[in-house]
């Protein structure tokens, strides 16, 4: 094989319990009534629990997201109750099913009126390359025109797999640096997707 | 009373003579060719005439067969009869280098849409349609792509690993 | 004042607007392709003159994906996978068709049994269909809950689908001349629990729309159409039977034994939203009922005839494992088809079956080679979306977005 796998080769076990998981308290220092940490994994926390995404749903994937949205696979459970369709007001952009190359500009066009900090979620095999569609009409994965954070394989994948890129991103959004997006890195980022 | 392919076949020949030629019936559907002139004439009968009451166009579409020199490019029209519950496929061909065909938007008004796909397939110009743009694809694009000598892939594609699909 | 003065002259300069902007009288509205709840992207450009909408430009083609162009490279077995994501709301329907038409052009015929399971899950198909359309018609009238109430039903036909073929959404189900392998008991079991539980979920369903004051108000009169107008656009399905019109494919030619099948069309009467919406729920209670029929059929096979799951056509069925390994014609027929160097017979063919939306036309031109040599589908959405400048004449602009959702458009199928 040409490219060995490099991402995702260690996963970390799930911590469970007796069957409940726990989420950890971020580490910081103690003390009578009070709770010192860093800056960063607070407003992590706080963010990663109440993302609001925007559902850019445009084939199957989207009937497998709505299907991830209803009671049975409930999103809600993680904090994304309130999905919005207004670019401005959301942190995640999903973005699910095949994308044209006549929606590219248009992806694009949604991704920029997104305020900072913003993360990507490319949900699907045509979204993240193109799937079964390799023609002349089909932009092989959105990662030809926007930073991808995520991405989630399947055609369409099982809602259970949705929740896992989505877990994904939350493990992304709590592990963040607070000046990731000013730095020098994240702007080379940009400047290769031709973004200002 | 039954309407039969035998009647619409006596019908049309009564009516065209040797204009509409080349009755076949594959697979149970009337299948017959006009010169590309006269097809809205045949459809307009089609339309009208009491006993063959053809009112909802099907399908519309093309097909481009890159060895008949002359004939590269047919149009075919599915017509349904929806009283008597018979089909039709009516074709009518023309020539690569000058694709005008009337349009039918006129008579049945599915027509619109379908004919810009076939324009925006094939290349056919339709004489006469009101809005004859590209309708599925880029409108900048400058080919037909469904000719058969254009690729199915993007060939301005620069991150397809030959090594990985094996060619 | 000459501070003002040259700001607005700055402005002028560099706001570019279009020729007759500032005195037209109507407001242009996109539409655009990216709009709230799962539509799907097609983008309308609107004229609005208050809130009634003056005209409506569409522009569809945001998705498309080229399959007419991809299925000439695929043989006849692979292409069903392209056919899965047409309608991916009921890709049962198109699989089946699509299996129909290749039957068709090799006649092959199936026995009763793989006819009947195959109406099951058509009709468990079209039911999910109609789901989504009207449950997402009560979510753009907002009304959120009947959506979630029925969503909890798809699961379980999900769930069905995936006893059957291993898929939930995308189901690549069948094969040419009947199923890759037998309805498994849980298979049955499922959808016994669904014929169980379901006709009180869409009794539930109904109540909370179909005599709800404010949906009837916000439904009734609102994108009507006439019985000829709709012929001529090409309408097919649900929309065209609730103009008036009972053109219903399985009636009138009908496919996989739908003929030892009763069962009724729903038709409207002004074709506007309230008329579609309880023609497609009159429709699935029609599903419903042919769906015990056929499953009491199914269970009438007694004997070697319950392991009947596929039409001896050993040239384009595969045959099973143990054979390959062992005799010599199973490999022979096997090398054949998976290399796809079948005896394809050249000829056109034109079959369709009812969809969701209507007429799905599959129009297949064979050269005798190992692919198709032109296949060209029928979609219905994409003929009556045409329609749509025509239905929203003169209606609020609220009325535009509730006649789309009901339209059932799928952009899938639309763009293909």
């Amino acid at each position: 094989m040409a490219r060995p796998v490099r991402f995702n080769i260690h996963p970390i076990p799930a911590d469970t319990k007796d069957s409940i998981s726990m989420v950890n308290m971020p580490e910081g220092y103690t003390g009578e009534g009070f709770f010192a940490t860093k800056l960063s994994d607070v407003v992590g926390l706080a963010r990663k629990n109440s993302m609001w995404p925007l559902p850019f749903a445009t084939s199957c994937c989207g009937i497998e997201f709505m299907a991830t949205m209803a009671s049975h696979y409930d999103l809600a459970r993680f904090g994304a109750e309130r999905l919005g369709f207004s670019p401005r007001q959301c942190d995640l952009l999903m973005v699910m099913g095949t994308i044209a190359k006549k929606m590219g500009p248009i992806l694009k066009q949604v991704y920029l009126q997104m305020a900072e900090p913003r993360w990507v979620m490319a949900v699907g095999a045509c979204a993240s390359s193109g799937g079964i569609f390799d023609t002349y009409s089909v932009l092989q994965g959105i990662d030809q025109v926007i930073p991808v954070d995520v991405y989630v394989p399947g055609c369409p994948p099982r809602p259970e797999a949705i929740l896992d890129g989505f877990m994904k991103i939350q493990d992304l959004v709590g592990e963040e640096r607070l000046r990731r997006r000013n730095g020098e890195r994240y702007k080379q980022l940009l400047e290769s997707y031709g973004i200002q | 009373m039954s309407l039969t392919n035998e009647t619409i076949k006596a019908k049309l020949s009564e009516k065209f003579g040797d204009q509409v030629s080349d009755f076949q019936e594959p697979y149970g559907l009337l299948t017959f060719e006009s010169p590309k002139e006269m097809n809205l004439k045949v459809l307009q009968f089609l339309y009208d005439d009491e006993a063959l009451r053809f009112p909802f166009l099907t399908d519309l579409t093309a097909v481009h067969y890159p060895d008949k020199a002359g004939k590269e490019l047919a149009v075919v029209y599915h017509l349904h009869n929806l009283i008597d519950n018979i089909r039709i496929r009516f074709k009518v061909f023309t020539d690569i280098n000058s694709p005008d065909i009337f349009t039918a938007t006129q008579l049945y008004s599915s027509a619109n849409w379908m004919e810009r796909e076939t324009y925006d397939f094939f290349g056919i110009n339709f004489l006469g349609h009101p809005n004859l743009k590209r309708i599925l694809n880029v409108d900048e694009m400058d080919y037909f792509p469904m000719r058969k000598q254009y690729p199915l892939e993007d060939q301005t594609r620069i991150d397809k690993d030959d090594a990985m699909f094996g060619r | 004042m000459e501070k003002f003065s040259n700001f607005i002259i700055m402005v002028e300069h560099h706001i570019k607007l279009p020729e007759g902007s500032i005195e037209k009288a109507t407001t242009t509205l996109n539409l655009g392709p990216t709009h709230p709840a799962t539509h799907g992207v097609f983008q309308n450009i609107l004229e609005l003159d208050g809130e009634r909408i003056v005209s409506a430009e569409q522009t569809v083609g945001y998705i498309h994906r080229a399959f007419e162009k991809l299925a000439e490279r695929r043989p006849l077995y692979q292409i069903t996978t392209l056919t899965d994501r047409l309608n991916y709301c009921s890709s049962p329907i198109n699989n089946m068709g699509w299996h129909l038409t290749c039957e068709k052009l090799l006649g092959v015929k199936t026995p009763k049994r793989v006819d009947y399971l195959r109406i099951i899950i058509m009709e468990l198909a079209r039911i999910s269909d109609h789901l989504i359309c009207n449950s997402v018609v009560g979510v753009d009238s907002g009304a959120f809950t009947g959506f979630l109430y029925v969503m909890q039903y798809r699961e379980l036909i999900y769930e069905i689908y995936e006893e059957v073929c291993g898929s939930r959404l995308t189901t690549n189900m069948g094969r040419i001349g009947g199923f890759e392998r037998n309805f498994t008991n849980t298979a049955f079991e499922k959808l016994e629990k669904f014929l169980k539980e379901y006709p009180a979920v869409l009794i539930e369903f109904q109540n909370l729309f179909s005599r709800n004051r404010i949906f009837m108000d916000r439904t009734i009169g609102t994108g009507p159409i006439s019985a000829e107008r709709a012929l001529n656009y090409g309408f097919t399905g649900p929309n065209l039977r609730a103009a008036g019109v009972d053109y219903d494919v399985r009636v009138h030619s009908p496919y996989s034994s739908y003929e030892d099948f009763e069962f009724e069309i729903p038709v409207g009467k002004t074709g506007d939203t309230y008329d579609r919406f309880l023609v497609r729920n009159q429709e699935m209670w029609q599903s419903l009922k042919i769906i015990e029929e056929a499953y009491r059929k199914v269970q009438a096979f007694k004997g070697a005839d319950t392991e009947v799951y596929h039409a001896d056509a050993p040239e384009y069925y595969l045959p099973p494992k143990q054979d390959v390994y062992t005799k010599m014609e199973a490999l022979i027929w096997h090398f054949k088809i998976v290399m796809g160097e079948t005896e394809i017979p050249p000829g056109e063919v034109y079959h369709s079956v009812e969809g969701g939306n209507g007429e799905l036309g599959f129009y297949l031109i064979s050269d005798g080679g190992r692919t198709p040599y032109r296949l060209h589908f029928r979609r219905p959405c994409f003929i009556y979306y045409q329609a749509y400048s025509e239905l929203t004449k003169g209606a609020m602009l609220s009325d535009a977005i509730i006649v789309m959702s009901s339209l059932n458009l799928i952009a899938g199928e639309m763009d293909a």
